[in-house]
């Protein structure tokens, strides 16, 4: 898997209401990857996302997902909303299953499949439970194995965490650890919170707004064998604070 | 006034309430018009009504004005509704669609449906199409336009997220906007089904050969206001079963929304 992000802007309106919201973007992702990009509100942290998910098209720049250019939304690049994306209608396992049933497999690998993918977040006795009877965090572990169950080559993780309570949150990110670390799936974490893409993230983008572009990128090697104690430890605090100083100062230049 | 709890819980039932409500009236009237107060003729007793009531089931009027009515009711509201389900879905959907049908549609929604009665009658003669033509008329942009607002809260992230799950075109219509307005769409049906119910009987009493406004209307000619309390009675009673069953399907087949 390799995910080419080439010189990407992006403007929305035409005309003197044209507004650039991302100014010459680029990275890449490769299998196995997890890579966070922050930012503050109005970064347009979200837009790259969308422009990947290719639920929108650059202005400018390209980009390819293993040779191939991105022109629309598919199942090579499972998204994670920060809410509100489960449909309530469905239960547990039929939102796992949702994907694969577009996809037209057989119903015994979408029974199959979705066992184990629910099995894999740690649900499988939610599955019958309707979305509103889940709560948040769980509501998130549905979603995240509805955008696996589907075998994306990237996952692209959009706050996903962010309308949580912070306890249930830091538990949220130790389970996205781990599954990282089991399933060796690629991912792609956009966020305002520069412990949680420290945490998680293996090359960390900070972004600065208006437009939007990325200032500072940080290859992260810390010891993730315990999340607990890595929040805590002094290089992982020196390393927040180091880039939360770059984040105030981008705000701060802005006031 | 102190309430014992089972006394309490029993009234705090919204059932309860209701039915008192209504009692209270009924209970009202007989009193009122049992005390000899008023004209008979001016305000007929509940057993006055109840015998003209019994007296047009014998006859068989009764059954055969309500199915009549009942009939263009659901006619015209069947062809409504069932064209407002992909006009209004098409609209909430497509901006162009939407621009080019609404302000038309908002400006016919308020011309009140029986002014068009003067037209149908007219156009169609005095037979079952213009009173059906008129339910159509009166519910169809409403029906439609409720039903376009619904699609227009389906939330972007349910869309997106079957996009990304690698869906495209129908199956995101059926399998996303479908089941999410459905909620939405019968409780549209709900309420336009009233007015649907109002038009039938305001159809048929201007014209009519059966049917239970005709009824009404018949009922005035001849002083009879046992007849007319009769009328209203049934055409409410027939008009609240209506909506019961459109909250119980709600309720069987929208469970979530709940």
């Amino acid at each position: 898997m390799h995910l080419q992000v080439s010189q990407v802007s992006k403007s929305f309106g035409d005309g003197r209401d044209c507004k650039l919201v991302l100014q010459d973007i680029s990275f890449e992702l490769v299998s196995g990857q997890f890579m966070a990009l922050v930012g503050s509100s109005g970064s347009g942290k979200s837009t790259v996302m969308r422009l990947i998910a290719g639920l929108e098209q650059p202005s400018e720049g390209t980009i390819h997902l293993d040779g191939e250019l991105v022109q629309r939304p598919g199942s090579d690049r499972g998204m994670v909303f920060q809410k509100y994306s489960l449909y309530p209608w469905l239960t547990a396992a039929q939102n796992v299953a949702f994907g694969l049933s577009l996809q037209g497999r057989g119903k015994a690998e979408i029974r199959e499949r979705t066992s184990y993918f629910l099995d894999v977040v740690g649900l499988a006795d939610a599955a019958r439970l309707l979305p509103r009877e889940l709560s948040g965090g769980m509501q998130q572990r549905v979603a995240i194995a509805r955008a696996l169950a589907t075998e994306p080559k990237v996952l692209l993780l959009d706050e996903p965490f962010g309308a949580l309570d912070l306890q249930i949150r830091e538990s949220m990110q130790e389970f996205l650890q781990d599954l990282w670390k089991t399933t060796g799936l690629t991912a792609l974490l956009i966020t305002h919170d520069i412990e949680e893409a420290l945490l998680l993230a293996g090359t960390v983008h900070i972004m600065a707004p208006r437009p939007g572009r990325i200032v500072h990128s940080v290859d992260v090697r810390l010891d993730r064998s315990d999340l607990r104690h890595l929040r805590v430890s002094q290089p992982f605090l020196e390393l927040r604070e180091e880039l939360a100083g770059r984040l105030r100062s981008l705000d701060g230049s802005l006031l | 006034m102190v309430w014992s709890p089972p006394l309490r819980r029993f009234f705090s039932h919204p059932w309860v309430l209701g039915v008192l409500g209504i009692l209270t009236v009924f209970v009202a009237w007989w009193l009122v018009t049992s005390s000899g107060m008023v004209d008979k003729l001016f305000l007929p007793g509940p057993r006055a009504v109840w015998l003209a009531g019994s007296d047009q089931f014998q006859q068989g009027i009764l059954v055969a004005d309500a199915v009549a009515s009942v009939r263009r009711v659901f006619l015209g509201f069947m062809i409504s509704a069932g064209l407002a389900l992909p006009i209004g879905i098409a609209m909430g959907t497509n901006r162009k669609i939407c621009h080019f049908l609404e302000p038309l549609m908002a400006l016919i929604r308020y011309m009140p449906a029986p002014a068009f009665i003067p037209l149908l009658i007219i156009y169609f003669g005095l037979e079952e199409l213009p009173k059906v033509m008129l339910i159509f008329i009166g519910t169809f942009f409403f029906n439609t336009l409720m039903i376009m607002d619904a699609v227009k809260f389906v939330p972007s992230e349910l869309v997106e997220t079957a996009l990304t799950l690698g869906g495209r075109g129908l199956p995101i219509l059926t399998r996303v906007v479908a089941p999410f307005i459905a909620p939405q769409v019968l409780d549209t049906y709900r309420i336009n089904m009233a007015s649907a119910w109002n038009l039938v009987i305001v159809a048929e009493l201007v014209a009519a050969n059966e049917g239970l406004g005709k009824r009404i209307s018949l009922a005035q000619r001849f002083l009879r206001t046992d007849e007319i309390f009769f009328g209203l009675i049934v055409i409410g009673l027939i008009g609240l079963i209506i909506d019961l069953g459109f909250r119980f399907l709600m309720r069987r087949a929208c469970s979530w929304a709940n």
